[in-house]
């Protein structure tokens, strides 16, 4: 019993001492399958029903009738949502660059600087990771209308720095933190002043942090429904508060092959990302 | 000791040189401190033109801070640092005409061999040809032309040293300093290195100073070692000085291997001390500075500077009956373990006979025999 639970427990299945057929282990090992199986179920059905829909010529409901491309080419004339994507793009672009310059300048401050406290400010800089975001979205409207800020592009870009910076400041900061220092030693031992070893040596090291951090700022950015919602203006639709806005009528095809674009263009974002980061190891 | 590293038995270093004021680098008084602790401790070194200087010393003493206060990454909490008989001051390591060669080699990750060796020449502003053939040349003088178009981490530890080798010395700076340059490789390959670099040194007619813990590196290589513990640089010499002239306890002990007898100094005569161990035997050594007629004091012997007699007189200085405790063949020589009353002593026989036979050794544990040695081959040191 005790050899069969190791292995149903552990998924280090190489420390398994090589166990003799016995019944009840063959029945721990199917369930841990099944388990499987059922939570990658779980987790994918449903997009790929979405996915499949997205292809589907019936106009409503959950039956399949046959396979069509003419919600995809709907998307291209459909000028609403159009506009909302561009917004969304430029919203995502901007308020990325404006992450990458504040989250790398941070953490530079806080892995080379001394001050009081430390701990505490790396703390708060990691806190708007777990804040709800409901609560930084409801926040940031207070924040804006006490301040009489009119709400659009420019409410919208601050509150996208403020929840993807600190994704920007966590990739940098791990690439910091195994940085070699002796090399920008190295590059004023050879007559670089600090600029030009900022420029030549510190930051080509840390790109592949910056670019990581970036693409997960820019995704969360063009992904982002509740924080927009809050701090949006009249007629600042982003692409996500679209897609909201059309559910009012109904979960539509047009919907699903939006849907599905969007789950293409963070999949490869995140999957450039991934590789970005594996090539530096 | 007070940092006024005078060597013992020669004049300080200002008046040595035939040129009394014109040094490579120039250590005055150097204090660095680190909160409340002095890394390094008023050093006082004066480095000649193309000399190769180590800075030899246990881990923490002090030899890698100095370097990097003369490469302008610290600052000294108070004395001057002058190289090339210019005041440093403040002024940054890029306005500074010494490179660097790191221990960790410190080469530039995202860039080939040949952009890593040009880079101190394009920050210099040299010319596009210039740069290029003065790259060519330095990979050429360490070997490494074939492999200009690589990575650094493409190659090995050997081939990245001289990497970082080529990149420092295509500046032609006027000092060189090497921090542990050879740490990071293998035995043999270590041995190779220091021949390499000692030729180099020759051929380059650079400055080097060499920052080390492995006395053996320092005695091979270096025309002069400042031995330093503490913070402290205790003794500078040569090689020959350092080992056969050690000014104090510290430097005996840690250069080479050697016998302790404390005791009381009875009697100074001349260059001579005689000292008397608690047990009552006397012994007469070289004497050496700060050493006072009833003081305490340490003779210092090294076990090869003894030699074991079957008989000999008991009249003659420093001859005493022994009792051999233990012997062991290590091919060059013999090495033995003989007690004098509680003291145990290491004496080295050298096997200058290629017999076989074990049974030929003169001596064998528990066996009595005479212990003797020269009086200007042991030191009486101070403390």
């Amino acid at each position: 019993m005790t050899n069969s639970t190791i292995v149903v427990m552990g998924d280090r299945a190489e420390y398994a001492p090589p166990a003799p057929e016995r019944p009840n282990l063959r029945l721990g090992q199917l369930s841990l399958i099944a388990v499987t199986l059922f939570t990658f179920a779980f987790l994918y059905v449903p997009i790929i029903v979405l996915i499949l829909f997205s292809f589907n010529s019936a106009r409503t409901g959950a039956v399949w009738q046959g396979f069509t491309l003419s919600w995809y080419q709907r998307l291209l004339g459909n000028e609403a949502l159009l506009t909302a994507a561009g917004r969304s793009l430029i919203i995502g672009i901007v308020s990325t660059a404006g992450s990458v310059v504040i989250g790398t300048l941070t953490a530079l401050a806080m892995e080379r600087e001394h001050f009081r406290a430390k701990a505490v400010w790396d703390g708060l800089l990691y806190m708007p990771v777990i804040i709800p975001e409901i609560v930084s979205g409801v926040s940031l409207l207070l924040f804006f209308a006490a301040g009489g800020i009119e709400r659009g592009l420019l409410t919208l870009v601050v509150s996208h720095i403020a929840f993807s910076m600190p994704f920007v400041y966590l990739t940098v900061r791990a690439r910091l933190a195994d940085f070699d220092r002796s090399i920008e030693e190295a590059a004023q031992d050879l007559g670089a002043d600090e600029a030009k070893t900022f420029w030549l040596i510190t930051l080509p090291l840390l790109m592949p942090g910056i670019v990581s951090g970036a693409l997960l700022a820019f995704t969360l950015s063009i992904d982002d429904f509740i924080i927009s919602f809050f701090v949006t203006g009249k007629g600042w639709n982003t692409l996500p508060i679209y897609i909201w806005s059309q559910l009012k009528q109904g979960v539509t095809p047009e919907i699903n092959a939006i849907s599905a674009v969007l789950l293409l263009f963070s999949v490869s974002v995140i999957a450039l990302s991934l590789l970005l980061q594996r090539r530096r190891n | 000791m007070d940092g006024a590293s005078t060597p013992l038995h020669a004049k300080p270093d200002v008046e040595d040189s035939a040129l009394a004021n014109d040094f490579a680098v120039e250590l005055r008084d150097v204090v660095k401190l680190y909160g409340e602790v002095a890394a390094v401790d008023h050093v006082t070194m004066f480095i000649r033109h193309n000399e190769f200087f180590s800075l030899l010393g246990p881990s923490g003493c002090g030899k890698t801070t100095s370097l990097r206060m003369i490469a302008g990454f610290e600052r000294p909490t108070s004395g001057v640092i002058a190289i090339d008989n210019k005041l440093m001051g403040a002024t940054p390591p890029f306005r500074r005409d010494v490179n660097t060669v790191f221990q960790s080699y410190a080469l530039f990750p995202h860039m080939t061999v040949e952009q890593n060796v040009a880079f101190g020449l394009q920050m210099k502003g040299i010319n596009k040809d210039e740069t290029k053939r003065r790259t060519q040349e330095a990979l050429e003088l360490v070997r490494l032309p074939q492999l200009a178009g690589r990575y650094p981490k493409q190659m090995s530890g050997g081939q990245q040293q001289r990497v970082a080798l080529a990149r420092a010395l295509v500046n032609r700076p006027k000092v060189l300093l090497l921090d542990e340059p050879l740490g990071a490789l293998d035995l043999k390959l270590r041995k190779e290195m220091q021949i390499e670099l000692k030729t180099l040194q020759h051929q380059v007619g650079i400055t080097f100073i060499y920052v080390t813990h492995d006395q053996e590196e320092a005695l091979t290589m270096s025309d002069r070692i400042a031995i330093m513990s503490r913070g402290k640089a205790l003794q500078i010499g040569s090689p020959l000085e350092i080992y056969e002239r050690p000014n104090c306890r510290f430097v005996a002990d840690f250069i080479g291997e050697t016998n302790f007898l404390d005791g009381k100094v009875i009697e100074v005569r001349g260059d001579f001390a005689t000292l008397e161990l608690p047990s009552g035997q006397t012994f007469v050594g070289r004497v050496s500075e700060g050493v006072r007629a009833g003081a305490h004091a340490t003779l210092s012997v090294r076990p090869e500077k003894m030699q074991l007699l079957e008989n000999a007189s008991s009249t003659a200085a420093n001859t005493y009956q022994v009792t051999v405790f233990s012997i062991a063949y290590v091919g060059s020589d013999t090495r033995v373990i003989i007690n004098l009353g509680a003291q145990r002593i290491d004496v080295w026989e050298q096997n200058s006979s290629s017999t076989l036979n074990p049974d030929d050794y003169f001596f064998k544990p528990g066996e009595n025999a005479w212990l003797t040695f020269k009086p200007e081959n042991a030191l009486v040191l101070a403390g």
